[in-house]
């Protein structure tokens, strides 16, 4: 509740001092005077700073964020509307990253100065230092524009949005609740080529941390004393090595998965994914303060109950934090 | 994105789409027209708040007004739309309009004057921004029920004083003209907001389409009124998506999943001119770029250093590179399709002379500040600016900044110089006229801060009483005249220097014919467009 507060204050005061001004973005910057100074008082921006945050902090705690500039809607229903879509993307990312980058981040650690290691670290080096913008244009270049192999951006085909019923608003868990397969099929299709994307930064992130926690285990006593007493290699390292690194992979993922939480925004733009990333962005750059603050509301609330989720999983890996 | 990456995504498909071509496999029905736009401006599709360009595309396929403009013939100017006929009462300042007959809202409502009066009416009363479109004819709050009146089949406005019919007319072709549904409207007014909140997200009208949904920064869905009477659209449904990315626009349009891409860049348009089903669109819109000098500057304020400025900028370089295909060149304050519009553009870059002034003038070298907000196109116009005034021995300190920042200080008369944009209000020339070259008051005190003149301290030496006497005058040839000596007298004694006038470039699917984008003075039109 504390770290909530004080991100919402650090968010609120932010807004307030920085160089965007949020009643141009409403009148234009060819109102006058007089029309100016009715929507800055509107606003509330009248008022002390301490009184407007009071203010925000208790309609915040009754699950009002306030009305978007942007959108001419509660912010409560646009963080609804974007959050799954960012949730459904980053999920698959995530899971692109895990079932690949571990796998990858072990084997080049138990292969150390091998081929295998060098293409992991080919391959880690390439998911950092490439621009995102770059890799997403060529990936729909090729597998959308010359291949077709993937649908194009958005979330849906054209002339599938808004078909089946949205109950969780991830629209690959709604078209299964609805047996809609087709629909299925296409979201599919339209989600593989972002999230593998994602998935890929992902996998370097992880596989670098894997293969970084892994050696300083292999190197560890207690793994020359598993091997002299003649068990296996892959006993070794999977169920002492890899065993003692969960909790760290633990955070690592948790970070990797709440970065992706947040919204890459690049990739949301290139795709055109409505997601959060894009929203709070769109709304930062149209000095839509209220959009702003209720999309990092949300973010910060991500931070917390991924750390929090972290800690009970620690406790079930690692006895002695039980 | 940065120039960098800009310039990396480019090259990419460039290079890719050289060695290989994208084939166009899919193609969008023939009864739906699929657009890629940015639509991440849209805030409302309320016509009485709404003041954004893709809201306005929205807007104007959704809301017939009294009086609108053909789409297949622009420069016929407004014409009748539900208002059948018009009469202008002796003293000018009645204008009654008589009702098309037979016209139903969207809902089967009937289209009565009583409809135009409320949608007029709730202009005025809910005072969003636009509604100055309507003010300035000295409608209030409290006096609307007098001098907006329907009777009958007829609606009457009555204004504060004579005006040029043509300058009331022109205003009632802005959204704000839209006529709402009263019925359907106030059945879903909350908390005596006329409807506001409802339309913001709901439409109410009797115009060739309705919209169908508006997902923020997703999509736009408009279906077809078949009962519109004018006809029943061709298309039956039209998709507006945001697509963000010019690159995605392209490989979009390039596959047959579009039909148009309205938000091309010019590598993009290069590369997407040489696939045989695409046709580019160019077509002049309504925003100017300029600069202009502040008057309490000692040295500026001098007509011959006026005149030296508008010498030392190399319009034909910045038009033939960074804004290639983007502007084209125009030095009058009014863009061209507009009533009154002129096409001299006498200054082109001539250090020599401009030297020669300068010199006349009494005036050495000297340094000022530049203000630019932080778009690319304007720092690259405002560092030309500073190469070619150097060679006159001007020094440009350039100071970029956000629009918070650059336009207080330019409102507050601080800035020595500025480096702006500006896009008119409404389809008429008291738009552009009335703020560029109209300061009845140029003191500190008066605040006027709205008029560009005022935020450069400029007395516009005449100038004012000639707008003034040319917004009331009632024949529109001669109003159109006055704006071109207007105009001309500018040109020569401003301390602004019109530089371009804004292109959009549209990629379409050739398939797809009548899709007329408004020009510089109206929105985009749906209805008249075929496959």
């Amino acid at each position: 509740m504390v770290t909530m507060l004080g991100l919402m204050f650090v968010t609120f005061v932010i807004g307030r001092i920085m160089p965007i001004d949020p009643v141009l973005a409403i009148v234009g910057e060819q109102a006058s005077k007089s029309t100016y100074d009715a929507a800055y008082a509107q606003l509330g921006l009248d008022r002390p700073i301490i009184v407007q945050f009071s203010l925000y902090v208790w309609d915040v705690l009754h699950g009002d964020f306030g009305k978007s500039l942007l959108t001419a809607r509660p912010v409560a229903d646009d963080i609804k509307r974007v959050f799954p879509a960012t949730l459904e993307l980053a999920s698959i990312g995530v899971f692109f990253g895990i079932i690949l980058g571990v796998p990858l981040g072990v084997v080049a650690a138990v292969k150390r100065g091998s081929w295998i290691d060098q293409i992991a670290r080919v391959i880690a080096l390439v998911g950092y230092s490439m621009p995102i913008f770059w890799l997403g244009l060529m990936g729909l270049l090729v597998f959308y524009g010359i291949l077709g192999w993937v649908g194009g951006p958005g979330r849906v085909g054209i002339f599938n949005v808004d078909i089946v019923p949205s109950v969780t608003g991830m629209i690959l868990i709604d078209s299964l609740l609805d047996r809609n397969w087709p629909i299925f099929k296409d979201a599919l299709s339209h989600i593989v080529l972002p999230a593998s994307l994602l998935g890929y930064y992902s996998l370097a992130y992880i596989s670098r941390m894997t293969r970084s926690f892994m050696l300083e285990q292999l190197s560890a006593e207690y793994i020359t004393t598993a091997r002299v007493k003649g068990m296996s290699e892959s006993a070794v390292i999977w169920r002492h090595a890899f065993m003692n690194i969960r909790v760290q992979l633990i955070t690592v993922i948790a970070l990797s998965y709440a970065n992706l939480l947040e919204g890459s925004v690049l990739t949301e733009i290139i795709f055109s994914w409505p997601g959060i990333g894009s929203y709070i962005t769109t709304a930062l750059l149209s000095a839509d303060m209220n959009a702003v603050m209720g999309g990092t509301v949300v973010v910060g609330l991500i931070f917390i109950l991924l750390n929090i989720f972290s800690d009970l999983l620690y406790k079930l890996f690692d006895p002695r934090a039980k | 994105m940065n120039a960098f990456n800009r310039l990396l995504s480019t090259a990419a498909i460039g290079l890719a789409v050289g060695l290989t071509s994208v084939a166009a496999v899919a193609e969008t029905p023939a009864n739906m027209l699929v657009i890629a736009n940015r639509i991440d401006d849209i805030t409302t599709i309320d016509p009485a708040q709404s003041f954004e360009f893709a809201g306005s595309d929205v807007s104007r396929n959704i809301y017939s007004k009294l009086v609108n403009f053909n789409p297949l013939n622009l420069d016929a100017g407004y014409q009748p739309d539900l208002a059948e006929s018009w009469t202008v009462s002796e003293d000018g300042r009645t204008i009654t309009f008589t009702m098309r007959e037979g016209v139903k809202f969207h809902s089967g409502n009937p289209v009565r004057a009583e409809d135009a009066e409320f949608s007029l009416r709730r202009v005025v009363i809910l005072n969003k921004t636009p509604s100055f479109i309507l003010t300035q004819f000295g409608f209030t709050a409290e006096n609307v029920d007098k001098t907006i009146v329907a009777d009958g089949n007829t609606i009457s406005i009555t204004t504060d004083k004579r005006y040029a019919t043509s300058f009331v007319l022109n205003c009632l072709t802005a959204v704000i003209g839209g006529i709402v549904d009263k019925e359907l409207v106030m059945a879903n007014e909350v908390d005596g907001d006329l409807g506001n909140s409802w339309l913001a997200t709901n439409s109410a009208g009797s115009g060739p389409y309705r919209l169908q949904g508006w997902k923020p920064n997703e999509s736009v869905t408009l279906v077809s009124n078949p009962d519109y009477y004018g006809g029943a659209p061709a298309m039956e449904r039209v998709i507006v998506r945001h697509v963000q990315e010019s690159a995605t626009q392209r490989l979009m349009l390039e596959r047959g999943d579009i039909d148009v891409a309205r938000n091309l860049n010019p590598e993009d348009v290069a590369g997407a001119n040489k696939a045989d089903d695409i046709a580019i669109d160019s077509e002049l819109r309504g925003r100017l770029m300029y600069i202009s000098v502040n008057q309490k500057h000692e040295h500026l304020a001098k007509p011959e250093v006026r005149q030296a400025i508008k010498y030392l900028v190399d319009y034909e370089g910045m038009q033939n590179s960074f804004l290639n295909g983007q502007y084209t060149i125009h030095q009058n304050f009014l863009p061209r399709t507009y009533l009154g519009a002129v096409d001299e553009n006498p200054f082109s870059l001539n250090i020599k002379k401009a030297k020669e002034l300068l010199a006349s003038a009494g005036v050495g070298p000297f340094e000022i500040e530049v203000g630019v907000r932080e778009a690319q196109e304007r720092i690259e116009i405002a560092q030309s600016l500073q190469n070619t005034f150097a060679q006159a021995g001007i020094t440009l300190n350039i100071t970029v900044g956000t629009a918070k920042a650059i336009l207080g200080r330019y409102r507050a008369r601080e800035l020595d110089m500025y480096v702006g944009a500006w896009g008119p209000d409404y389809p008429d020339p008291h738009t552009n006229a009335g703020t560029f070259a109209y300061n009845p008051d140029n003191s500190d005190e008066a605040k006027a801060t709205g008029l560009l003149a005022y935020r450069n301290a400029w007395d516009t030496g005449g100038l004012t009483e000639k707008v003034a006497a040319a917004v009331i005058e009632g024949d529109r040839d001669i109003r159109a005249k006055m704006y071109a000596d207007i105009q001309s007298e500018f040109r020569d004694i401003a301390p602004f220097a019109v530089l371009f006038q804004k292109i959009e470039q549209t990629g379409r699917n050739k398939v797809v014919k009548n899709l007329n984008l408004g020009g510089a003075i109206t929105a985009v039109s749906y209805w008249p467009v075929t496959k």
